[in-house]
């Protein structure tokens, strides 16, 4: 019973707990276990907050016995990316500096998940300040790939993506700045959604790179993360960058899963040299099966996406070093060296130092060196012409397709250690990600295989041009229905078990 | 440093002979909106230390900005009423520095993209007028407030902590800077603190600040260089902060003209510097050093969408400016047809509001004229408050002089009329009912009081009778005594002669 609730897809869940047929307790009870049992091992969470979630589940199930009608998802577990404000825990971004922090209010997605009664089991690991592609940068320590447990599970998003992985939860909630929802969930064989720039609330999201970050939905099923974007998404005055716009039929799209006549363009730029020779094959499998299911396929070529790594890593880094001027001891967070003797400079200066990890301080300094005077016409003022003819390259593609495709990433999960000693290499876990957000369309990674060479996940991703987010579950719901056929189930029927795992099948 | 420096100072006259001085205005006005410029905390003055905060004005982790429209709506306002041009389309930019009253340790401010530019405002100083350029209107964010303690000064140097009060981060300012001001020789402070004077008239006259110095709603930095008389190349200027009076910003300027003119003169260097202001004393005192400029590292704002106002909301603005005060000036002037002293004593005692308020009530002005700057104006300057609270109203007036003009009451008992208003007796004539103010109109009553006055001065009733008019004065007087003033003077003359005819 306990496997089966674990391995349930949310929506299953949902309408179990609706019905009268589960308990949101006993659902909320069964996911604390596993946790309990195997995040030990996993270290996908830095903070639990079991009491308030099984009290919100006791309240979930009283209102829904007392005939009132809930939200879609009531009573379903979801985990949380340290990086959003949730009032009562301490919320880190996984960052020393600001160990222990206990927000005062709550970021508006952590609201709408409370309003519609989504039960929050606690809050997840991530790389510091939401900087990497591996969640190695955490203060707290590396979450690990629940497929094996020597590999990264992905950055910087990777403790939410290995909580689902792990049947820690049915949902997760994190943000994509570069990458961080959609390549962690390329190498855990989970689903990972970036909605357009400004269809996600960012306020209460802790800042990293403004003009870039948009929280989005996790989840192990195509329709889960349409559910959960429905529920989380739209306008919200409180970030004037949101868009005030309605949230297209996103459950309607990964329910109908109809790609006849979807022109799909393969981006010619992401592929190629650097690429596992298992991605690839796994890539171009998944093409040929949209294609069977009625999909027309062109090649399209996007060649500013060339420089998109270089203009991200030059804009990225000019905003993060100013949003994270604010940790400077004087409000906040750690303080260090105040003797009451030294200066407010010493003191923001001591403080720093210890409080940022490496690859932060190798980014703001990046950021202060791109922003600083004689130098922002070359680096920062460039990159953001660099990124409108990344805008106009995808634009261009969209005239000839509904939707773009590629690799998520370009290899499956390496190894733990492997690449935090080369900067560079860890940039080019983003390479296919990256465009998309410079240009905020709307973009997915989907489960489409394991790479033969390693028996690791290979992620599909897809790009729809900005406010057609439900192009997004249309194809993946294709796709997925169409795998499980191939596959004889979820591949994540395939993830071995986690030592002590609840969620091991008779 | 708050030490004096004994500064040689240049005679004024003498730096008139050898320089000319430029001068350049940076201020800053607090807008008077219900909210802050990124979220909806109060900007009420004197609460609390940090009650007026949120996660926005604190610049916490995750929050974000919401641009405040009123105060939108006021920068265009501001740059209409000096006559600039108002962007098309601009951006908010972040200035990046570090400092404990900075909650995101940036500003959001304006940087190469401000609402309002290249406008211009005519200043006059003893009959010359000046034009000002206006370089720009910009729209930026308050800083959070510090107090330290400890030292003797108040100021950081010397203090043991010191104290911050995030009520005033967030508030909305808006930055007014004038481009080089050249050709003003000698009138160069007055023309600085005229400039400021007509700042606060048009932004109260706007209704956009509070416009009060002492509280900071407007704060002026003053810029000022020397150029040897003959050349054209800018000197070295000094920025003086601090200066927050009309009264400073003349001596500050006239104070840097002196020291600057003195070293120059010495065949040295002015150097580049932020200098501070004492009142008390008047002078300035070095600062941070400006020599190495601060790099801000100016970008634009990604957490806001650009400001992109239409032509026709502008003109909808432009339409609720009220009459450029030089313009106003030339018309009431024309209309009450007074003289430029006349006008001028009124505007000396900021009177101009009153007295369109007592004339449109239906007052002369020449009466309106004569009771704001006569009576009125001394009992305000008696009881140390300002002259629109001095406890009369301008209908009040105008409905003390219907009484003058219809003869109930003559100048003397006026007064007691307004003393009993200003006690909040009630209107006028209710005041001169209720103390029996009322001159006595009946003969009868007249004549009682005149014969009392002839039996009593029989002497002086002799020689009127012999045709000694003026010895009626001690007379009329006696009546008036009797009558408790409430006698019309020249009735009772009349009479009084009539009777001894």
């Amino acid at each position: 019973m306990t496997a089966e609730i674990l391995r349930a897809s949310a929506s299953d869940l949902a309408s179990r707990i609706a019905s009268g047929d589960l308990s949101s307790v006993e659902v909320t009870q069964a996911h604390l276990d596993q946790i309990a049992a195997v995040d030990g091992d996993v270290h996908a969470f830095l903070a639990l907050d079991g009491a308030r979630a099984l009290a919100s589940a006791a309240s979930v199930d009283a209102r829904r016995a007392a005939g009132e009608t809930l939200a879609p998802l009531a009573g379903v577990p979801v985990a949380v990316k340290d990086l959003f404000c949730y009032e009562g825990l301490p919320t880190t971004a996984g960052s020393r500096i600001l160990d222990g922090w206990i927000p005062p209010y709550n970021a508006t997605v952590v609201d709408r998940l409370r309003a519609n009664d989504l039960i929050i089991l606690g809050k997840t690991n991530l790389d510091e300040f939401a900087m990497g592609s591996s969640t190695e940068s955490s203060w707290y320590g590396p979450t690990h790939n629940p497929w094996d447990l020597t590999r990264i599970p992905g950055g910087s998003g990777g403790g939410s993506a290995a909580s689902l992985a792990a049947f820690e939860s049915p949902l997760a909630i994190g943000t994509d700045t570069g990458g961080s929802i959609r390549q962690p969930a390329s190498v855990t064989g989970t689903v990972g959604i970036k909605p357009t720039y400004g269809g996600a609330s960012r306020y209460g999201v802790i800042a990293m790179a403004s003009s870039l970050d948009q929280p989005g939905p996790c989840a192990r099923t195509v329709l889960d993360a349409a559910l959960l974007h429905t529920a989380i998404g739209g306008y919200d005055p409180r970030d004037s960058t949101s868009i005030n716009a309605p949230l297209p039929d996103l459950v309607g799209a990964a329910l109908s899963g109809d790609v006849t006549g979807m022109r799909i363009g393969v981006v010619k730029e992401l592929g190629g040299e650097g690429y596992a020779p298992g991605v690839e094959q796994r890539f171009h499998e998944a093409v040929e099966l949209l294609m069977s299911l009625g999909a027309d396929v062109v090649e399209v070529s996007c060649p500013h996406f060339e420089h998109a790594l270089a203009t991200y890593y030059l804009i990225m880094p000019a905003e993060v070093s100013s949003n994270l001027a604010r940790y400077d001891a004087m409000r906040y967070g750690l303080r260090v060296g105040d003797d009451g003797v030294r200066s407010t400079e010493e003191v923001m200066n001591l403080t720093r130092g210890a409080g940022f990890g490496e690859e932060a301080k190798r980014r703001i300094i990046l950021g202060t060196y791109a922003l600083s005077s004689g130098y922002y016409d070359a680096y920062y003022g460039s990159a953001q012409k660099v990124r409108t003819l990344i805008a106009r390259d995808f634009a261009s593609a969209f005239e000839r397709c509904d939707v773009l495709v590629s690799p998520s990433t370009p290899t499956t999960a390496f190894r733990l250690g492997e690449r935090i000693d080369d900067p560079l290499a860890m940039y080019k876990a983003d390479l296919c990600t990256i465009p998309s957000n410079l240009a905020g369309n709307a973009s997915a990674s989907f489960p489409c295989g394991l790479a033969p060479e390693d028996g690791l996940p290979v992620g599909f991703q897809v790009m729809a041009p900005p406010l057609a987010d439900d192009r997004l579950y249309r194809v993946g719901a294709a796709l997925e229905r169409a795998l499980h056929e191939r596959w004889g189930g979820p591949l994540l029927d395939l993830i071995p078990d986690l030592a002590n795992s609840k969620a091991v099948r008779a | 440093m708050s030490e004096r420096v004994n500064d040689a100072l240049m005679d004024y006259d003498e730096v008139m002979e050898r320089f000319d001085p430029v001068l350049g205005l940076e201020v800053h006005v607090e807008l008077n909106t219900a909210s802050k410029m990124w979220c909806s905390c109060s900007t009420e003055f004197g609460a609390p230390p940090n009650s007026q905060t949120c996660p926005v004005c604190l610049g916490l982790p995750g929050s974000l900005p919401v641009v405040n429209r009123r105060a939108i709506e006021s920068a265009i306002r501001i740059g209409l009423a000096l006559n600039c041009s108002v962007a098309e389309w601009c951006r908010f930019a972040r200035k990046n520095y570090f400092y404990p009253d900075m909650p995101k340790d940036y500003q959001v401010s304006q940087y190469d993209e401000p609402i309002c530019f290249d406008g211009h405002i005519d200043v006059e100083v003893e009959g010359e007028t000046f034009r000002i350029e206006i370089e720009r209107v910009h729209m930026e964010e308050d800083a959070g407030k510090l107090l330290h303690v400890g030292g003797s000064t108040g100021r950081i140097h010397g203090a043991d902590y010191s104290l911050l009060d995030y009520n005033r981060a967030g508030v909305p300012l808006m930055e007014i800077v004038t481009k080089p001001i050249r050709g003003t020789g000698a009138k160069a402070p007055q023309v600085g603190r005229a400039y400021m004077e007509l700042l606060r008239s048009i932004v109260l006259g706007l209704g956009v600040s509070h416009a009060r110095m002492e509280q900071g709603n407007v704060r002026c930095d003053a810029n000022i260089s020397l150029m040897p008389k003959g050349t054209h190349e800018l000197g070295t200027r000094t920025e003086t902060k601090n200066v927050n009076s009309l009264k400073s910003v003349e001596g500050t300027l006239r104070y840097e003209m002196c020291r600057q003119g003195e070293i120059l003169a010495n065949g040295g260097r002015v150097h580049q510097e932020t200098r501070m202001w004492h009142e008390t004393g008047g002078y300035t005192t070095p600062g941070r050093s400006k020599e190495q400029a601060e790099d801000y590292r100016y970008f634009p704002e990604p957490d806001l969408v650009p400001i992109a106002p239409s032509r026709e909301w502008v003109e909808e603005l432009r339409a609720t400016l009220p009459e450029p005060p030089a313009d106003r000036l030339k018309r009431v002037q024309a209309a009450w047809g007074f003289t430029d002293r006349e006008l001028g004593d009124i505007r000396a005692i900021g009177a101009l509001d009153l007295m369109d308020a007592t004339v449109a009530a239906g007052c002369t002005p020449a009466a309106a004229r004569k009771w704001w700057t006569g009576e009125l104006s001394r009992r305000a300057n008696e009881a140390d408050v300002a002259l629109e609270d001095v406890g009369m109203t301008p209908a009040q007036v105008a409905g003390l002089q219907r009484l003058v003009d219809a003869g109930t009451v003559n100048d003397v008992l006026a007064r007691q009329v307004i003393d009993g208003v200003i006690a909040g007796e009630g209107e006028p004539d209710a005041v001169v009912t209720a103390r029996g103010l009322a001159v006595v109109s009946d003969d009868s009553a007249l004549l009682e009081a005149i014969d009392a006055a002839i039996a009593s001065d029989p002497g002086a009733a002799a020689r009127v009778r012999e045709g000694r008019t003026a010895a009626a004065g001690a007379l009329i007087g006696a009546v008036m005594r009797q009558l408790k003033g409430q006698g019309d003077a020249a009735r009772v003359r009349q009479l009084l002669l009539e009777r001894l005819a």
